[in-house]
């Protein structure tokens, strides 16, 4: 005779997710919840919570990979366990990182012998590497000033304007001074006249961008070394060169062999890469490759006795996951030079396809060049009535993420829509959104202007105002519509 | 009538171990020139890290080596999502200050109940501990600026015990690193030298809860004290970094008396690994400051990335999603009580293997019962063999256990140490014992083996070191080569039997 009992004192257990009592309860924020969930039920809120998030593969703004083939996400799942730095441990793991700082050298022709080994390490992203390039810069700089019984209080480093933000931090948190290359409308990367302008007896080095963030062009390395040679041979200073080829590095050596960006120019000394965007792997990874020996000063490498073995470090991070290396790994033996040539020629092939589709609507201008990464950057002709930032809050809503921002000084007043072709963007995809954003400049067409009228002899034009008076008649319409209760 | 066709065709057909890719030397320094299928890729490489040793069995380490599979279904699906895209992902970025504002409670922080909490998840502890310090230097530059003094020789005040992670803040950001040494038996820092130590230049002091070396918690609340009376005194104004890596995630559900955290009011920061027994995978870190005051504004970079502002504070920037969801994940999943329990699991574990070590009575044991889950332990006879040749030889088991001598003033002092993550249970505990007992057995019975005194510890000065090996090799390798002579005479013997 068993009496039933209430829904919340059977078993809990055996409730599947969606008919237990955690789903009526809100999600911890501020304080770790006093008692445990179900394996479950905190999977299912997770999971639920991030389908809010945006789509990867649709955000379009971003150079990071967002695919990889199912055998190496197996590998990658196997080495989730594993932490890197334990390379006394896991001493298979650490000679894939080597092998991988090899090739990345030698595609970057660092003078090296056959079986020489290649100076450079693995890092989190190009951030870091970009720290630890600045670093031996500014470490070299000091010994050197040192010998000649100089200050050696106020480095400087000689950037474009249009750097990314990590040349910034670096410059803020290792206390050197940023002196910035301003670009101007029309001409959106560093001019290396003006740079080697700049170069004084306190710049550590000069940095050049093989892939702009904003528009995706290289920065004419050679015309740069060519020019800070000469200024080198009158002042005797020495000023050597790094190149940020965060995006440009897996992006030139394939599409581009001729071009001279790397070692091949004598003044280059570091060259900092991030596997994460054209070397094709997920986020968390990037590379970072000297010259030779010499110039990575010893006394910032630290040998450790860490858990029992002698290990060289010269990385700010420590622990970290193994999986992003391995995968790096297994891309470069997977494709080959001939793999990653054919994807980038894909890549380029479908820039191609979504330039021409925004030409064709006739309404922007393309701010991109041809030869450099895969992006289309593009800002409207017309800005009068609507600007780029709304366009791309439309397309959000089509599921597409494409950022819009301005450039940066002295072109601020230059606003521009960015699209990354990553390796993922099939030519299909490109033709859907140069639909998609054929749709929203439709829409927007018929929307009044964003600022009420912002026209240049400062009234509203007929058109507006005739636009204006259809607006109120409509809702005037619409409203009596709405007041119809049946219908025949 | 079918013409059996040459390779090409059939190697889309073949098994990769019959393909010709088994057969050929993988490039190591360049590209190869050709792509190659992608189960070949990942048949060689699998198999190359069978070589690796198995991480649940490396006892060395504190991260975490594993998680339930619902956890790792999460980490998969978030692979592809780089963090810092915070405009794109909004919840990832939101569960990471669910993160921060958890830990910041968890630490006590003095934040109201539906405020927000100033803090930030990194790649580890390394980052935390680099962003803490610039913070101190930072703040302290700005005063020193203010009172028109001189801000060209800041220090830090820390234990030699230090993992490396200081070192490198001292040297990459040019702050001058001052260890109070350990001694014979006291393994940690010395409150009270460390407070001698301060001076004007001092932005900080480190302390740490859950040393590396030997689990040992610092004494927090007797510097904090010692340190407010220097204040007093001086005027100084110093604050308290306190490390609290591996101890972070001890202290809170085992020792919740131990006041060592933001109820003392002299810290102002505080970093855990969330890899450590945060219980995720590694690849995350933590860092808590006191209050937006000890965080200085200009050191938070506000960009226009990607289309939108941006507020960075981290030396990293694009980084993976998965082990900042997966702490999300076990802070949910577990709860307060849940990592209580597996604490204490832990604790208990660590008590067998320590007491199983202590029956052998061939070993001391130099770590505390209160601190971090691990056992650290010497030998009592030092003179036939080393640990150095324990932890080679159980290595022939599997089983990982570092040895490493301790830092200056100690380096005499050499130990085993086995970490007790959660997923070491009784079982494996108990077998590691009986693995000891065989290894001890196996060198009792060779004569005086060679002690190679592998002094290299955490510092930077190499030279030293290596005079220390080459003055003492001379016997023992006499000695060495005559056991491995014999020995080998008689491994002849035995694989002659059938």
């Amino acid at each position: 005779m068993g009496l039933s009992k209430t829904f919340s004192e059977s078993d809990v257990s055996i409730h599947s997710t969606f008919a237990s009592r955690y789903v009526r309860d809100s999600a911890a924020k501020h304080q770790m919840p006093e008692n445990s969930t179900p394996k479950e039920v905190a999977y299912q809120m997770i999971n639920d919570e991030l389908m809010l998030d945006g789509k990867p593969r649709l955000n379009l703004a971003s150079f990071v990979t967002t695919w990889m083939e199912p055998e190496c996400d197996k590998l990658i799942m196997e080495s989730m366990n594993k932490n890197y730095v334990d390379m006394d441990e896991y001493p298979v793991t650490t000679e894939l990182q080597n092998r991988c700082v090899n090739m990345i050298a030698h595609l970057f022709n660092a003078p090296l012998e056959d079986s020489e080994a290649a100076v450079g390490v693995g890092t989190v992203g190009s951030s870091e590497a970009i720290m630890l390039a600045g670093l031996a810069f500014k470490r070299k700089w000091q010994n050197k000033r040192k010998a000649e019984g100089k200050p050696y209080d106020k480095p400087n480093i000689v950037t474009g304007a249009n750097v990314q933000v990590c040349w910034e931090k670096f410059a803020r948190y290792f206390e050197v001074e940023l002196k910035e290359v301003k670009v101007r409308e029309g001409y959106y990367v560093m001019d290396p006249v003006k740079a080697v302008e700049m170069v004084d007896e306190n710049t550590i080095c000069v940095a050049a961008i093989l892939g702009s963030t904003y528009n995706g062009e290289f920065e004419d390395v050679k015309l740069l070394n060519d020019l800070l040679l000469q200024k080198n041979n009158e002042t005797g200073w020495d000023t050597a060169i790094h190149v940020d080829a965060a995006s440009g590095g897996f992006i030139a050596p394939f599409l581009y062999p001729e071009l001279e960006w790397d070692f091949r120019l004598p003044l280059v000394k570091s060259i900092n890469v991030s596997g994460h965007k054209y070397g094709l792997v997920y986020a968390g990874i990037g590379w970072i490759v000297w010259r030779g020996k010499d110039d990575l000063p010893e006394d910032l490498i630290f040998h450790i006795d860490y858990l029992g073995a002698d290990q060289p470090t010269f990385t700010l991070n420590f622990s970290k996951g193994s999986s992003q290396i391995i995968a790096q790994y297994y891309q470069l033996i997977r494709l080959g030079f001939e793999g990653y040539r054919n994807i980038m020629e894909n890549c380029h092939k479908n820039a191609m396809v979504l330039k021409d589709g925004l030409d064709k609507t006739g309404r922007f201008d393309i701010l991109s060049k041809d030869v450099g990464v895969p992006v289309v950057a593009f800002s409207l002709k017309d800005r009068s009535r609507h600007d780029e930032f709304e366009v791309s809050e439309l397309l959000r809503r089509f599921g597409w993420i494409v950022p819009a921002y301005t450039m940066p000084a002295d072109a601020k007043h230059v606003s521009l829509l960015r699209v990354v072709i990553r390796e993922d963007f099939s030519r299909t995809l490109a033709e859907r959104l140069v639909i998609d954003i054929t749709k929203v400049l439709q829409e927007l067409d018929r929307l009044p202007a964003k600022n009420g009228g912002e026209v240049k002899n400062g009234k509203k034009s007929e058109d507006e105002i005739k636009r204006d008076i259809a607006t109120h008649w409509k809702k005037i319409v619409m409203a009596k519509k709405t007041r119809i209760i049946s219908c025949s | 009538m079918v013409i059996s066709s040459t390779s090409k065709s059939d190697e889309q057909v073949s098994c990769t171990f019959a393909s010709r890719y088994m057969r050929e030397s993988l490039e190591k320094f360049k590209m190869p020139e050709q792509s190659m299928p992608k189960e070949a890729a990942y048949q060689i490489i699998n198999d190359e890290l069978m070589l690796d040793g198995a991480p649940r069995l490396n006892l060395a380490s504190f991260v975490t080596t594993w998680m339930e599979p619902e956890c790792d279904k999460l980490i998969m699906a978030s692979v592809n999502k780089n963090y810092v895209d915070m405009d794109e992902y909004p919840v990832t970025t939101e569960i990471q200050n669910r993160c921060v504002n958890m830990i910041a409670h968890l630490f006590n922080a003095p934040v109201g109940e539906e405020e927000t909490a100033v803090g930030v998840g990194t790649v580890g502890s390394s980052e935390a501990i680099m962003l803490a310090g610039l913070a101190f230097k930072r703040k302290w530059q700005h005063k020193r600026k203010l009172q028109g003094k001189p801000i060209d020789k800041p220090n830090i005040v820390t234990g030699a015990n230090v993992q490396v992670c200081w070192e490198k803040f001292a040297r990459y950001f040019e702050v001058e690193l001052k260890e109070v040494k350990l001694k014979e038996g006291y393994y940690v820092m010395d409150p009270k030298k460390a407070v001698e130590m301060v001076d004007e230049n001092t932005i900080c002091v480190a302390a740490i809860l859950g040393s590396t070396l030997t689990g040992e918690f610092e004494d927090v609340k007797l510097l904090n004290d010692l340190l407010t009376q220097k204040n007093k005194e001086t005027g100084w104004d110093t604050p308290i970094h306190v490390d609290a890596a591996s101890g972070g995630f001890i202290a809170p559900f085992l020792y919740p008396d131990l006041v060592w955290d933001f109820r003392l009011p002299l810290v102002k920061s505080i970093n855990v690994s969330g890899h450590k027994y945060g219980l995720v995978y590694a690849g995350v870190g933590w860092v808590v400051w006191r209050s937006k005051e000890d965080l200085p504004e200009d050191l938070i970079f506000h960009i226009n990335y990607l289309g939108a502002d941006q507020p960075t504070f981290t030396l990293n920037f694009s980084k993976g999603s998965s082990q900042i969801i997966a702490q999300y994940y076990q802070f949910i999943r577990l709860g307060f009580q849940g990592y209580k329990d597996i604490m204490e699991n832990c604790m208990m574990n660590a008590k067998v293997l320590k007491e199983g070590l202590e029956k052998t009575g061939r070993f001391s044991i130099v770590s505390k019962d209160i601190g971090v889950p691990l056992v650290a332990f010497s030998l009592k006879d030092g003179t036939q063999y080393t640990v150095f040749n324990i932890s080679d030889s159980l290595r022939k088991f599997g089983w990982i256990v570092p040895a490493y001598t301790m830092p200056a003033d100690a380096q005499h002092v050499a130990v085993l140490r086995v970490v007790i993550r959660e997923d070491f249970s009784r079982g494996l505990a108990e077998r590691l014992i009986s693995d000891i007992d065989k290894v001890l057995k196996e060198l009792d019975s060779f004569p005086s083996h060679v002690v190679t005194t592998k002094t290299a510890h955490v510092t930077v000065d190499d030279d030293q070191v290596g005079h220390n090996n080459k003055a003492r090799k001379s016997e023992k390798e006499i000695q060495e080569e005559v056991t491995k002579h014999w020995k080998r005479f008689v491994e002849e013997k035995r694989t002659g039997v059938c």
